[in-house]
């Protein structure tokens, strides 16, 4: 007690001798978030993960405030004003889940003029002077070829992919193709458009199934493995290895193949919690540490070990998620 | 005071005192926008809205009511981020071609005797469907000329309220105070007359939709000067936010009772409700009803003025 007490007296002399020093004190900082839309349960996972992380780092007197606004409707004219009213709020850090990549770069770039620090997550602007945490969305696609050339020899393979003409969609599958292009044991036999959900990809899997071989696996985009396991069951056709997209219904169904016959798969998707990936870089970057502009968002995937784990603390109708610490955050950051 | 309180006076000072309530609002809320930063960044995002509810107000001035205009400003914003960027001598072609679009539109409605909202209503996904042609993906940039005016920080007094002041006036003087003037309006407030005083009716609709169609353009190019890029729907809630603002600016329904000044100050009471209600830490899910609450509260009080007029 009195050792932390002294540290404490120690670190604010420090802090005041030298204002450059790196080891500032972020407790009179406010962060602020500026989302675009809250409609959908990965939205409002993301929001309570902020509210959570956010919420304890104030108790603690890690930062001052953390609120989270929502526009009222998804429009790049309406965010753009509510950045710049967080502006004239007097935050110090504004994290933004960005309605449009470009659109917002104007009132951005009047954050940055009056010394506030942005930083996008997951819509990420493109105006130098924000820090992004991107997702790898190819490599999402990439890691599960990798996976399944791990686990067996080669074959035929079907792909699920997401909502047609979406940048996302053209991504994923864009890493699951050059994935299969450097191991040519695989084979890609057909593609099929599950938009991401069950249904759609149950009805879609469903119809391309008679004119297709022996299928040794599936490739995923999220929110499609639970259709697609139903399709080859109703067809009456072997299961086949089928990754998964960390939704509820799909690690339900993991867990009763898995306890019922041993079955063996994998599981990746994007945290809703990468918000507070986002907090804590933030948080950082108040505190004066060299951070890099442009990061990457780590995934969260689910493996045969930890699947009981995750499925436990995953809502019924939710998505897997995790908060990330600031020690994560810091090897974010050091790890780029 | 009952002489100078009359129900006409009081329609005029209404909208100013709306805005002046919520200024003085605002400055209690958040001292900090009372400063030349503070009103700089408040205020920007309502020029392209002003100017928009001025384009608004030529179409409510004849009668009818423009349903595409968010859409227009999107297009105009596309190609101001695209081709006048590239290659502005196109571009400011495309950007004529905009405006005479507008007016062949008003002589459509006229001379087929046409329901502007019908018409209007399918022409929002016309332009839309080109936005979407030339800019397919959120992007383009601004034009350095137009970024550098937008973003003009002269001595004293910020921009935005230049820009207002400028635009409120020189419509006022083109539309309140000229001969020309007189008779657009009154082509709105009474079609018959003005038709048997031997002015042509079709002249006036396409002039009135032209200048909507001017000012559309000019609120789209302000819009990527403040923005930098431009997207197929960047402008889409200006459709609403033009008919409100021209109406809480003093318009009405009926044609030919419209005020310049009125429609500009409409525009940023509008804006400026947007940052009242976030400095109130209001829930987002009930912002916009208060917003509407906001406008039911000004048209409220504009009908007990009617009231007072018919009654004396």
């Amino acid at each position: 007690m009195k050792a932390s007490t002294l540290g404490t007296i120690c670190l604010t002399v420090a802090a005041g001798l030298m204002s450059t020093s790196a080891i500032a004190d972020t407790s009179d900082k406010r962060i602020a978030l500026s989302n675009n839309y809250a409609g959908n349960s990965w939205r409002q996972a993301m929001l309570t993960s902020w509210e959570k992380v956010g919420g304890s780092a104030v108790s603690d007197g890690t930062v001052a405030a953390a609120d989270a606004f929502t526009t009222a409707e998804n429009q790049v004219t309406e965010q753009a004003a509510q950045i710049q009213n967080l502006i004239l709020q007097g935050y110090d850090a504004i994290v933004i889940n960005a309605a449009s990549p470009e659109g917002l770069n104007g009132a951005v770039k009047e954050a940055c003029d009056a010394g506030v620090v942005v930083v996008s997550f997951d819509g990420i602007v493109t105006e130098p002077c924000a820090y992004r945490i991107a997702v790898d969305f190819k490599n999402m696609g990439k890691v599960q070829v990798e996976y399944l050339a791990g686990r067996i020899d080669g074959g035929d393979l079907l792909e699920i992919r997401g909502l047609a003409g979406v940048f996302v969609d053209d991504e994923i599958s864009a890493g699951i193709h050059e994935g299969v292009a450097e191991n040519a044991q695989f084979k890609i036999q057909g593609s099929v458009h599950g938009d991401w959900a069950q249904d759609v990809a149950q009805k879609a899997v469903a119809g391309i199934l008679p004119s297709l071989p022996e299928i040794k696996a599936v490739v995923t985009q999220g929110g499609d493995g639970y259709g697609a396991a139903q399709a080859f069951k109703a067809a009456g056709r072997p299961t086949p290895i089928i990754v998964m997209g960390n939704r509820h219904d799909e690690l339900t169904w993991w867990k009763e193949q898995k306890d019922a016959n041993g079955y063996e798969t994998m599981s990746v998707s994007i945290a809703p919690g990468v918000s507070t990936l986002a907090f804590w870089v933030a948080q950082q970057v108040l505190d004066g540490k060299e951070v890099p502009q442009d990061l990457s968002v780590p995934f969260l995937t689910i493996t045969q070990d930890t699947l009981e784990v995750s499925l436990s603390n995953t809502q019924a109708g939710g998505v897997a998620n995790v908060e990330y610490s600031l020690d994560d955050a810091k090897a974010v950051i050091s790890g780029n | 005071m009952q002489r100078f309180l009359t129900p006409n006076a009081l329609r005029t000072l209404l909208p100013v005192l709306s805005l002046a309530a919520l200024l003085g609002a605002i400055f209690y809320l958040q001292p900090r926008t009372m400063s030349y930063f503070g009103l700089n960044l408040l205020l920007n995002l309502a020029v392209p809205i002003a100017l928009a509810t001025i384009a608004q107000m030529f179409i409510l001035c004849v009668n009818d009511l423009d349903l595409s205009l968010g859409a227009f400003i999107s297009l105009t914003a596309c190609i101001t981020a695209t081709w006048l960027f590239d290659t502005p001598f196109l571009g400011i072609l495309a950007l004529l071609a905009c405006i005479a679009a507008y007016g062949v539109m008003g002589a459509l409605i006229h001379l087929r005797n046409l329901p502007s909202i019908v018409v209007t209503l399918g022409m929002s996904f016309v332009w839309t469907g080109i936005a979407v042609l030339i800019l397919p993906t959120p992007g383009g940039s601004a034009p350095d000329w137009i970024r550098t005016l937008m973003t003009l920080k002269p001595a004293f007094v910020p921009f935005p309220i230049i820009a207002s002041v400028v635009i409120a006036l020189v419509v006022h003087i083109g539309l309140m105070r000229s001969a020309t003037g007189a008779v657009l309006r009154g082509a709105g407030g009474n079609p018959k007359s003005v038709e048997r005083a031997g002015w042509s009716l079709l002249r006036v609709k396409v002039t009135m939709f032209s200048l909507a169609g001017l000012f559309g353009v000019l609120s789209g190019m302000a819009l990527v000067g403040l923005t930098t890029s431009a997207d197929a729907n960047i402008a889409l809630r200006y459709t609403l936010l033009s008919i409100a603002g021209g109406i809480l600016g003093g318009g009405e329904f009926v044609g030919g009772r419209v005020s310049p000044i009125g429609a500009v100050i409409g525009a940023i009471t509008l804006a400026l409700a947007g940052s009242f209600l976030s400095f109130l830490r209001l829930n987002p899910d009930w912002q916009i009803g208060a917003q509407g609450a906001i406008l039911i509260l000004v048209l409220a009080l504009r009908l007990l003025i009617s009231a007072r007029e018919n009654r004396s």
